[in-house]
């Protein structure tokens, strides 16, 4: 069977690998919208907080004997932890100033983390096993999906939706939103706004480091894992704009498969098309498809 | 720019101009006279990067925009530069000019596509623009892939000249670095860099007294590229070598921490910060990685406790513009 000229094994693979691409895109720009959205800096330390996660499930593994889901649930938390340490010492003294330093501050951060893991795990990728209960495929008639990459596309699909829900139609997401429109005045209900950045802070890197244990038994587990994603994901960011938390999960995906599908009609542009769709947008709508120009 | 008649009010020549025609004069002595004690090849590298970090802080210090991609125009030319001496054979002074143009033409390009956002959005997409160079530089038949342009000729300066001595190559990249140097002084100091500094300040207001903002800011970036280009070019013959590092996201983030080290909207900053961080990684290239911890380090130190630069608190203790 033939699609366009293009056997369908082909296309739908890479519409596959599009759309898990697109899920970590979609993880991974949600929470650096949510992040900015609050403390209105651009968390360059996302990709290294990515990797943290990887290599924590890797270590939960080999150290402990914990297995992926058990990392899937605690590493987030150690991951998100450490985020809240990092905001308190260094980011909170930073809110006073352009927001152009926090970018620097967590820059210097990324270079830190990625520079210590590549100097003790060189720049060779670490194996990490697939769980158990999600080896193998199923046949869909007209291709193999193997399970662990329906298992990624489900659940980020529904951490994204579960995150969508808490800020858009809850009392918690309503104070979120009313404290990035105008902080002082949320304080002024009593709510305890800095408590409540940190936890943003917070729950952004656990965002990244779930990403990364997801992406572990996918992509192998190393230093640089984070460093080249993160500037494509800044790209999503861009294309979608970041007043939206809705349109950080479609513009993630979205650019996932149209990723996809560059490698199987014209492979030569696969890494760059997401740069170019960007280039694009800029023209055509300055504040990306789902922002609000301020 | 015919319109450029902005008012030139007393600022335009402050006060601290004759102290910072001593200095820039002092380092002209000091760089002529230093390749008696230090290894001139490393000198050279420390002006190369100078003026590319000068160039880099003609946009940040002086119309404050962010720019996370400027590796794309010091390894374009870097590039195109070592491409037109090795392939075409052409002089440096050519080879090198074709670089410089080909980085203001990159500018125009990637200036018009992220004056359109501010602030973070603009340090993104200068960065996202970068990375899609060096995929280019990656892919692109004339740039040599992973291998880069190797063993470059330096050729003959306009045909007379060879390059190949050390001495020769020393005075002219001294040459180049001075005048890049006193180029980004005279538009900082003109009505032009005024009416920049006026849209750091305040852009809404400089957009109500009539300026046409991305105008001004579009030929800013264009210059800046453009100086950065000719740092790239230069580097490329000094150094025989165009490689994938010049275009790599780590080489634009270098760059910033130079000029963040060296103080940031501050005239000689970037060239105290290429030297400082120069002479860093020539003694820590034996440790690998440890280059990229240290670098962290420094960026969080600086952002969190020493935000002027060394030159900025120099200035501030002398009470001196520098």
């Amino acid at each position: 069977m033939e699609i366009f000229g293009i056997p369908s094994q082909a296309l739908f693979g890479q519409l596959l690998i599009g759309l898990i691409n697109g899920s970590f895109y979609a993880l991974l720009s949600l929470g650096l919208a949510i992040i900015f959205g609050l403390l209105n800096i651009i968390n360059f330390a996302h990709g290294a907080q990515y990797m943290l996660g990887a290599f924590s499930a890797y270590f939960l593994l080999n150290k402990l004997g914990l297995g992926y889901w058990w990392s899937l649930a605690l590493v987030p938390i150690m991951v998100g932890a450490l985020g809240v340490v990092i905001e308190r010492l260094m980011i909170a003294r930073l809110y006073q100033l352009d927001h152009l330093y926090g970018l620097l501050l967590t820059f210097g951060l990324a270079l830190i983390i990625q520079g210590l893991f590549r100097n003790e795990f060189g720049s060779s990728g670490l194996p990490f096993p697939i769980p158990a209960e999600l080896t193998g495929s199923r046949n869909l008639g007209f291709m193999f999906l193997p399970n662990y990459r329906a298992w990624v596309i489900g659940a980020s699909l529904a951490v994204c939706c579960a995150t969508w829900f808490v800020i858009e139609r809850t009392k918690l997401g309503a104070y979120l939103r009313a404290a990035t429109e105008n902080p002082p005045l949320v304080q002024a209900f009593g709510v305890n706004v800095p408590r409540m950045i940190t936890l943003t802070y917070g729950f952004g890197v656990a965002l990244a480091a779930l990403a990364g244990v997801m992406a572990a038994p996918i992509y192998q587990v190393s230093p640089q894992m984070g460093s080249d994603l993160i500037i494509v994901v800044f790209a999503v960011v861009v294309i979608g704009g970041m007043g939206s938390i809705f349109g950080s999960i479609v513009t993630g995906f979205g650019l996932g498969v149209i990723e996809g599908l560059t490698k199987v009609f014209y492979p030569e542009a696969s890494n760059t098309v997401i740069f170019i769709v960007m280039a694009i947008v800029l023209l055509v709508r300055p504040a990306g498809l789902f922002g609000t120009q301020k | 720019m015919s319109e450029v008649t902005g008012p030139a009010p007393a600022s335009a020549r402050p006060d601290g101009s004759r102290e910072q025609m001593m200095v820039f004069l002092a380092m002209a002595a000091l760089f002529a006279v230093a390749p008696a004690v230090v290894y001139p090849v490393f000198l050279m590298k420390v002006m190369c990067f100078a003026l590319f970090a000068c160039a880099f802080n003609l946009l940040i210090g002086y119309v404050g925009l962010l720019s996370f991609g400027h590796a794309m125009f010091f390894g374009m030319a870097s590039y195109v530069t070592a491409f037109a001496a090795k392939r075409w054979g052409v002089t440096p002074e050519i080879a090198i000019l074709l670089g410089t143009a080909a980085a203001a033409a990159l500018g125009m390009v990637a200036g018009a596509l992220a004056i359109r956002r501010q602030g973070i959005y603009f340090a993104m997409i200068t960065l996202a623009l970068a990375q899609m160079v060096y995929f280019f530089s990656l892919q692109a038949p004339f740039t040599g892939g992973e291998d880069g342009i190797q063993a470059v000729p330096r050729g003959k300066l306009l045909g007379l000249i060879d390059l190949s001595s050390v001495t020769a190559t020393y005075v002219f990249v001294l040459v180049i670095f001075l005048a890049g140097f006193a180029l980004i002084y005279r538009i900082v100091h003109s009505p032009f860099g005024q009416v920049l500094k006026a849209i750091r300040e305040n852009e809404p207001r400089a957009i109500s007294l009539g300026y046409d903002v991305d105008r001004y800011k579009l030929l800013a970036f264009v210059l800046s590229a453009t100086l950065a280009g000719l740092a790239g070019g230069t580097k490329a013959l000094v150094f025989q070598l165009a490689s994938l590092t010049d275009v790599h996201w780590s080489m634009s983030g270098e760059v910033v921490l130079m000029t963040l080290i060296g103080g940031l909207g501050t005239i000689f900053g970037p060239v105290v910060g290429a030297t400082i961080i120069i002479t860093m990684e020539n003694y820590l290239a034996q440790l690998g990685a440890w280059v990229s911890v240290v670098q962290g380090v420094i960026f969080v130190v600086c952002v969190l406790a020493f935000r002027r630069g060394v030159v900025g608190e120099l200035a501030r203790v002398l009470q001196r513009p520098l």
